[in-house]
This record gives structure tokens, sequence and C-alpha cells, in this order.
């Protein structure tokens, strides 16, 4: 074939020409349908866990500090109710502790509102904490074995049998609600409750919001034993005419760490 | 063939060796394990031979419809409702273990971990 450099040079600017928009429009079209891919997976996690379409229940719970703060033997007593029901252990040592639901001071349930002058009430008196149920909640999204999930209904729950006890979910949650079995919790459980599995050493454990009694259409133990001051109000979020509405709507109420944006379900009246 | 001597009485020993799980059960062995069987229930989930063989995998089914899909419902089974549950159902008739599941368990040496976290009903 007879060429001649400027033919050649020619055809060899067109042909890259075309290669490098040909390679262009090529990624242009696979980054977008990968982009599309990406965002309707984004779309179907945040229906399965996180704030996306709302579900038919939510439930939430409502606790009033003032009351606990009034009867310091209130907050004991719903610790109480829920570390016998879940055959939670009591360790003599501090480090091993397992805890559901307890009780702390002001300042460290609510970091984000520090107060250089607190009141006296806040400074030396207790407030009843937990797992807070999130509804974009750090623990699933981190844990590598789906041991714990949230069901529909918002609540986290823990499947003891999938548990590897890796601690992410430890690590994860910025309320310090898990729990690790660093020794067998069996022989540290004080009163047996026969119809509720205890746990083995190496499994995280916490707050279940009494998912074996919500979803039977009971109250949650702790909310029962402090039912007669109504202390521990429980409730659909989602439904508007449901007693815990009603108490959000009168009362002014806050929650542990909002900036985090774990949208956490428990409610605090101040 | 060289050494007869030495690899005849060697294969014989070596053949003796290898079977000794055979001769050294025959006779006496094992008995099958005999289970003892609630006195008060007579009927079950399933029927004996299903329940023999699938128990594993009918509480895993279970385990999985109560705990993850919220489904906790009972089973009915000829009328009478049964919870999903190992606690709650399967021990309220085989009240003793050790006499129960751990016979045959240990007789298959299966080791299931059920009993670290599930309690047994006290004897």
């Amino acid at each position: 074939m007879d060429t001649n450099r400027r033919n050649f040079l020619k055809v060899a600017g067109l042909s890259t020409l075309a290669g490098l928009s040909g390679t262009a429009v090529v990624d242009r079209l696979v980054t977008g349908s990968g982009i599309a891919q990406a965002s309707s997976g984004e779309s179907q996690g945040a229906a399965g866990a996180g704030p996306g379409k709302p579900s038919a229940v939510r439930y939430g719970m409502v606790i009033d500090i003032k009351k606990f703060y009034q009867d310091p033997g209130l907050g004991e007593k719903a610790v109480h109710a829920c570390h016998q029901k879940h055959n939670v252990p009591k360790f003599p040592d501090k480090r091993d502790e397992i805890k559901w639901i307890w009780m702390t001071k002001f300042e460290n349930a609510f970091p984000e509102n520090p107060n250089l002058y607190q009141d006296e009430e806040s400074a030396t008196k207790r407030l009843p904490i937990m797992c807070n149920h999130c509804d974009n909640p750090p623990c699933v999204r981190v844990c590598p074995t789906k041991a714990t999930f949230r069901y529909e209904d918002g609540i986290v729950g823990m499947d003891y049998h999938r548990c590897i006890g890796c601690r992410f979910c430890m690590a994860a949650c910025p309320y310090g609600s898990r729990s690790f079995n660093w020794r067998d919790p069996r022989p540290f459980i004080e009163h047996i409750n026969p119809d509720y599995p205890s746990r083995t050493r190496g499994v995280v454990e916490k707050c279940n919001f009494c998912v074996e009694l919500v979803q039977a259409g009971k109250m949650p133990a702790c909310v029962e034993a402090v039912a007669d001051c109504k202390a521990l109000v429980f409730g659909n979020l989602n439904d508007p005419n449901s007693e815990i509405r009603k108490i959000l709507k009168e009362q002014r109420t806050i929650q542990r760490n909002p900036s985090l944006g774990t949208l956490p379900s428990v409610f605090y009246i101040v | 063939m060289y050494d007869s001597g030495k690899i005849i009485p060697g294969l014989i020993i070596f053949v003796l060796f290898i079977t000794i799980p055979i001769w050294y059960n025959r006779g006496g062995g094992s008995e099958p394990p005999k289970p003892v069987l609630p006195k008060d229930a007579k009927a079950c989930v399933l029927p004996a031979a299903e329940i023999r063989a699938e128990h594993m995998k009918l509480l895993n089914v279970w385990r999985d419809e109560v705990l993850r899909d919220g489904k906790r419902g009972t089973v009915t089974v000829d009328g009478k409702q049964y919870p999903k549950s190992l606690m709650l159902n399967c021990m309220k008739c085989h009240t003793n273990m050790k006499q129960f599941c751990d016979t045959c368990h240990t007789y298959a040496s299966v080791r299931p971990y059920c009993w670290d976290c599930h309690l047994a009903p006290v004897e």
C-alpha cells in the first residue's frame, strides 16, 4: 500500500480521536448504569434498615427523667425486672459487666448537652439508659454475620446463634449499649428464668426491647415494672394516635446524641 | 518369595492392627440408645420417625422464623397448638435432657451447642 507521511498522520489522528471518544462513551454508559445500580441498592438498603419509607410500626419509648430523679428505687426496679427476665448475669468484676438497661448520670447520657452550672438533681441523680433501637443503627451496618438486625417494627434484635464475638457492633454503637461475654455467664445468673435462654461466652448482648413479649402483644419488662407511675411509656411511633405520640406532642423531649444521625427511638422528657 | 518368614507375619500383624475397631467391639459393642420417652404426652409435632431424623432441621426452621422473621405464632398439629420453641415446647414434655437428648447425641457422637445458651429443665 502506497502512503505518505501526511495521510498516515491523518489516519492515526482520526483513529486516536475515535478510540478516545469511544472509550469515553463506553465509560459513561458503564458508570451511568453502575450509579443506577448502586443507588437502587442503596434505596433497598434504606427500606430494610433506615429512615427510608415509613413502615406501619416503629416501636419507641419515652423515659420521664423527672420521675426517676424523684424516686431512686424506680430505676432499680426497672433494671431488676429486665435483668431477671432475660437471665442477665451479675459479675463481681466491673470489667466483665453485662448491662441491658442501667442507671447513669445526665452528663454521661447526654454528652452533647454539657452545662457548666448543672442543676443539683442532674448532677447527683441517675436516669435509665439502654439500647436506643435506632432507625439508622450503626451496629447493624457493621455486623459481618447479620447477627444483629432490625426487625420491620423497628426493634434492633440480636441472633446469638450467629454472633461470632467480633465486637464490631460494640465499636460502632455510640451509646455503649452492648456488652461482651468475656466469661461464661451461666454461674453468675442470680435467678434463672427458665423460659428465656442465657448467653454463652464470646457473644455480644444488649437490650432487645423485650421483642419476645412485644411481638406477642405484651409490654416490655421494664415498662411493666414501673407501670404504676408511667415513668416509661412504650408504643408505636408511627401511629399518630398512640399514647407515646401524644406524650411526644405535649412534652419537650430529647434524644441521646442526635447529631450522630442514628435516629434513636428512645426519647427523654427532661 | 524372599523373606516370606518376615513378610507374612508382618502382614498378619498389620491386618489385625487395622481391624482393631472391628474385633475389639465384637460381641459387647455398644447397644443402641434407649431414650426415656415422656409418660404423659403421647403426641409430638411430627411422627416419631420424622422427628427423630429431622428435629434438628425443624428447630433451625423454627429459630429462623421466630427470631429473624418475627413469626412467633404457633404450629397446630391435630388441633393442638404448640409454640415454636425448644424451651417452651419440646422441653415441656421431654423434661429430662440427660435421659432423652443426651442418650442419642452421645451414642452418635454429636455435640449440639443448644445447651450452651438454652436451659434444660431442672431435674
